[in-house]
């Protein structure tokens, strides 16, 4: 029992460990990458990821060590969650429209033809309007 | 040996946010510093997770959603001030 005890107490230690790497990992490309887009990118998915680790850490430990099942800790995951991807969308949106540029050597921007397609047709709406 | 774990995650989320710290500081445009923002309140709120398993305590939970809450809404709030100049949209009637 005592071994069965340390050895979780090792695997929860990995666990936090890995979640507190990817965490100076999405720092270490908010420092790196070129762009606010490619930012965002490194710095919410991977950032989430790690949270989301050590809350399960956290939460494995005082589920079997403490005897405790926390409730908060599990609605702090499933809040995290939810909201970091809401979070950098949003972010990356008003980013977009009020006018950051592209890293200059990006491929693609599908947004520009769709969002002047748009201007377009309100424009024209408002001009049939009177 | 769990303690060491702890400690060296510590140091590890710590070191990350100097990183962000950085981005926060420099950063071109200001949705570079609300992005750093954002990851400075999620490493913040790990470190704190952390800290409860350090010390086998509970009372730092609440910490935990509070910190939580706040980053989301601070985050929103700047991201739609930057792009439409108001953070809470009025009605106007003579539009």
């Amino acid at each position: 029992m005592n071994a069965m005890s340390q050895i979780g107490e090792f695997l929860i230690g990995l666990i936090v460990l890995l979640g507190s790497v990817l965490g100076a990992l999405s720092a270490f490309g908010l420092i790196r990458l070129p762009d606010v887009y490619l930012r965002s990118h490194a710095a919410t998915k991977s950032a989430t990821l790690g949270v989301l680790l050590i809350l399960a850490g956290a939460f494995l430990y005082f589920t079997f060590y403490l005897d405790h099942v926390s409730a908060k800790l599990l609605l702090g995951i499933v809040f995290v969650f939810i909201t970091a991807p809401v979070a950098g969308h949003l972010n990356g949106r008003a980013a977009y429209r009020s006018g950051v540029s592209l890293w200059e050597k990006s491929v693609a921007d599908d947004l520009k033809p769709a969002l002047k397609q748009e201007r377009e047709r309100k424009q024209a709406q408002e001009k049939a309007e009177g | 040996m769990m303690d060491g774990f702890l400690i060296t995650s510590l140091v590890v989320l710590s070191l990350a946010i100097l990183g962000c710290l950085y981005r926060l500081i420099k950063g071109p445009s200001m949705n570079d510093r609300i992005i750093a923002l954002d990851t400075i309140g999620i490493l913040l709120l790990s470190m704190i997770a952390v800290l409860c398993m350090l010390f086998r305590t509970q009372v730092y939970f609440d910490i935990i959603l509070l910190i939580g809450i706040l980053t989301f809404i601070g985050t929103t709030a700047l991201a739609r001030y930057i792009e439409r100049g108001d953070v809470i949209e009025r009605d106007e009637p003579n539009r």
